[in-house]
């Protein structure tokens, strides 16, 4: 079988996309929200670490730069497809079995609230096998743990080139840790999700 | 540092709740799932017991509940969390609690009181300070008796500070506090009117009629159902156009409730009763 069908055919075929990423991957999530089509039949998630007290200025700078629906989210708002996700500062975002997202304040993980492991972890929990996730630019090891989980739950998991990331040190954990199916360059990240 | 690596099954984390609600008669059926997994998970990779162990624990160990509930229940909290919050406060919600006789405010779920004190600082930037009543309430003795003494750490106060400047009450917080070595004490003036006593939001009734209920970033430990129920608790609990403030990100999901509130702020999810 040819790896790049199967490749996108995973990709394809999944309900959920994560992003998740850190100091450096602002840029890359910003031109990626404009690359997703409006038919794309799936809920995108987009966990970024943010500062504390800047509550709302990327949304709109997202939204305009994205044909989809895009809202930061709201404890037990209803998971839509067609439309993007941004875990709110101050929180960790959790999908919940039952369709809807779970807000949490509890402790920072590696001083980060949203923490990309506890999306990770519960998306791998509560949409086992049925996500594609991508990890990007990043100076701290946050998401690696989660996206080993998605892994071994059956999600497709992509790990941006680390050659290629701003700051690597996020993307070289979760190559590590094992977490990676593929290991992509940021041209063929864009090209597969923008099929 | 890294997250839980337990892995508890739905199964296991019902039959956790069962044991607590029989034994304890503390129910968390109805909390949010994915977020009551991960607190139980983390209580047994801090106390290093397999599942197993922390049901033995939660039959035969007398004082091993308050440490569960402790760790289960999360007390992240801050004063002035959100200044923009305290911001709409003092702009659309203080001129309307002036015109009371009386301002008696509840801080539910306080946890170790540092909201409590925020709106004890609020009332006295107003003035208001001598017809105000504060009464924080939580399901956890542990933090109730670290809101009565009000000290907080350095480190902590300092990202108080950082809030309360963004607030714009003008003055800074430390006006408020004593400092020793590495901790900060709130000024006793400001914990005269103020009480802090056990309740629980889920078993307990109405106990005394307020102008301002507070109860943010509680509902979003648990399910819809649940909130509704607590929705009427505070609804019952409120005086005539009495006020209530949710979490930043906790709106009124109920259909019934949305009826009974009219949205004072929408950003803020500050409401209002309205009489029926």
């Amino acid at each position: 079988m040819n790896p790049d069908k199967q490749l996108t055919d995973r990709w394809r075929s999944s309900e959920l996309l994560l992003l998740g990423g850190s100091a450096g991957s602002f840029k890359i999530l910003f031109r990626l929200v404009s690359i997703l089509r409006p038919g794309l039949d799936k809920t995108v998630l987009i966990v970024m670490h943010r500062m504390r007290n800047h509550m709302s200025e990327i949304e709109p700078m997202f939204a305009q730069n994205s044909s989809l629906l895009l809202k930061e989210i709201s404890d037990k708002d209803k998971i839509e497809r067609n439309a993007i996700y941004i875990a709110p500062p101050n929180y960790h975002t959790l999908i919940e079995k039952n369709g809807l997202f779970g807000l949490d304040v509890s402790e920072a993980m590696w001083f980060s609230k949203p923490s990309i492991d506890v999306t990770f972890e519960s998306a791998a929990d509560s949409y086992p096998d049925r996500c594609t996730a991508v990890l990007f630019s990043g100076a701290n090891p946050d998401g690696a743990q989660g996206l080993l989980k998605l892994k071994q739950s059956g999600s497709l998991t992509i790990v941006q080139d680390p050659a290629e990331a701003e700051l690597p040190e996020m993307p070289l954990a979760a190559i590590k840790a094992g977490a990676a199916d593929r290991i992509l360059k940021t041209d063929e990240i864009f090209e597969l999700l923008g099929s | 540092m890294s997250t839980p690596v337990q892995n508890v099954t739905a199964e296991q984390i019902t039959e956790i709740t069962d044991i607590v609600k029989k034994i304890h008669g503390f129910d968390f059926s109805e909390y949010s799932k994915a977020s009551l997994k991960r607190r139980i998970s983390r209580v047994m990779m801090v106390k290093k017991l397999s599942f197993y162990d922390l049901k033995h624990a939660l039959v035969n160990s007398p004082g091993f509940f308050q440490d569960f509930l402790e760790e289960v229940t999360v007390n992240v909290t801050e004063m002035f969390r959100d200044p923009s919050f305290y911001r709409a406060l003092s702009n659309e919600v203080v001129p309307y609690l002036t015109t009371y006789q009386h301002i008696k405010i509840w801080s539910a779920g306080c946890s170790s009181g540092e909201e409590a004190y925020s709106f004890a600082i609020l009332m006295d930037k107003f003035g208001l300070t001598n017809k105000s009543f504060i009464y924080g309430t939580d399901v956890n003795t542990a933090v109730l008796a670290d809101a009565r003494k009000g000290i907080y750490t350095l480190r902590n106060v300092k990202t108080y500070a950082e809030n309360y400047q963004l607030c714009a009450m003008g003055g800074t917080l430390s006006d408020y506090f004593t400092t020793m070595y590495d901790a900060a004490a709130i000024h006793s003036e400001l914990k005269v009117n103020t009480l802090f006593s056990i309740h629980n939001l889920i078993s307990d009734t109405v106990f005394n009629e307020f102008q301002l209920i507070s109860c943010r970033n509680v509902f979003i430990y648990f399910e819809t159902s649940l909130q509704e129920r607590i929705l009427d608790l505070f609804y019952r609990s409120l005086s005539p156009h009495g006020f209530l403030c949710l979490g930043s990100k906790e709106t009124i999901r109920s259909d019934k409730f949305k009826k009974k509130f009219r949205s004072v702020n929408a950003k803020e999810n500050i409401y209002q009763k309205i009489e029926s």
